[in-house]
């Protein structure tokens, strides 16, 4: 078994408007050296089976066929034995 | 009597689809049934309508699982045949996500949910949706979106143009769409996706009937 972890953010082009909205209460907050604050997704899921190269194969084509849309989005992700890094 | 045969298709979470059938169906008099989305395929109807609502709760992208289900494989079919496909907000989210129109819908740039009333520009009247307004023709269209932020890169934004694809754009942007744009069609003519709601303008009732020429046009199409 192993563990997919995938994060999903805005392609760098793309303005964030939440991101900013964030980095506005966080500057209120005192924080005011925060700078170019990105709003993204995490996600993971496990894999059943005993090939790490059919995970990463898997994963990536979930990654492209329906967890990220490249118009707007980038993604990467690591892959771990289930159970390591929980 | 029109030979269109409107199907609706309705996603968990589809809100949109009743006002769609009784527009079609009780004004316009036009054969009309609803889809469920688990059919895998779209049956004898030749006008597709992916309507508005929050289908599968926007979870993941807005659009992105719609677009991924089973009655959607009939309609790229359906749609690279030739074959009118109409999305309103959702319905536009999810072509996009299917690749049937280009670009993407973002978060609204103040975002916020916008519910009102906008003003739209008609930009092309030569199309099957559009042929009943004139050309420059200011209409009022209620809209109803937290992603209604129209975006693609630079060269698909100069391709529409163009190719003459936009359709309308807005007055006054309410949502930091990129030139401005409300309504796209695809290069082949039979695919449009637009953020307002047509439907919610096409009953005397309602006090604005801008939208059902719209829906006219694209019924009185099919021959």
């Amino acid at each position: 078994m192993y563990t997919a972890k995938i994060k999903v953010t805005l392609r760098k082009t793309i303005l964030d408007p939440q991101g900013k909205t964030v980095e506005h209460s966080l500057i209120s907050l005192g924080y005011k050296n925060i700078k170019n604050t990105r709003i993204g997704k995490y996600i993971q899921f496990d894999i059943d089976t005993n090939s790490e190269k059919e995970a990463t194969v898997i994963t990536e084509e979930a990654c492209k066929k329906l967890l990220s849309n490249p118009v707007m989005e980038d993604f990467e992700f690591e892959i771990f034995k289930n159970g390591e890094t929980l | 009597m029109s030979k269109a045969k409107v199907g609706i298709v309705v996603f968990p979470g589809s809100n949109c689809d009743h006002d769609a059938y009784y527009a079609f169906k009780d004004i316009l008099k036009v054969d009309t049934k609803f889809l469920w989305h688990k059919e895998g395929n779209i049956e004898d109807r030749n006008i597709i309508i992916l309507p508005g609502g929050f289908s599968y709760g926007d979870y993941l992208r807005c659009g992105a699982i719609s677009a991924h289900s089973n009655i959607m494989q009939d309609i790229i079919r359906f749609a690279n045949k030739g074959g009118i496909v109409i999305g309103i907000c959702n319905g536009f989210q999810v072509l996009c996500e299917t690749k049937l129109l280009p670009g993407i819908l973002l978060r609204n740039n103040n975002l916020k949910f916008i519910c009102k009333t906008v003003s739209l520009k008609v930009e092309n009247n030569k199309s099957i949706f559009t042929g009943y307004y004139n050309i420059k023709e200011d209409i009022e269209i209620p809209i109803a979106h937290g992603e209604g932020n129209y975006f693609c890169d630079e060269n698909t934004l100069t391709e529409l143009i163009g190719n003459n694809q936009v359709l309308f754009r807005y007055n006054d942007n309410p949502n930091g769409s990129i030139s401005d744009i409300a309504g796209i069609q695809n290069l082949g003519r039979n695919v449009l996706g637009m953020m307002p709601h047509p439907e919610r303008a096409s009953d005397n009732i309602l006090g604005n009937t801008d939208g059902i020429k719209l829906l006219k046009c694209v019924a009185e199409s099919v021959m």
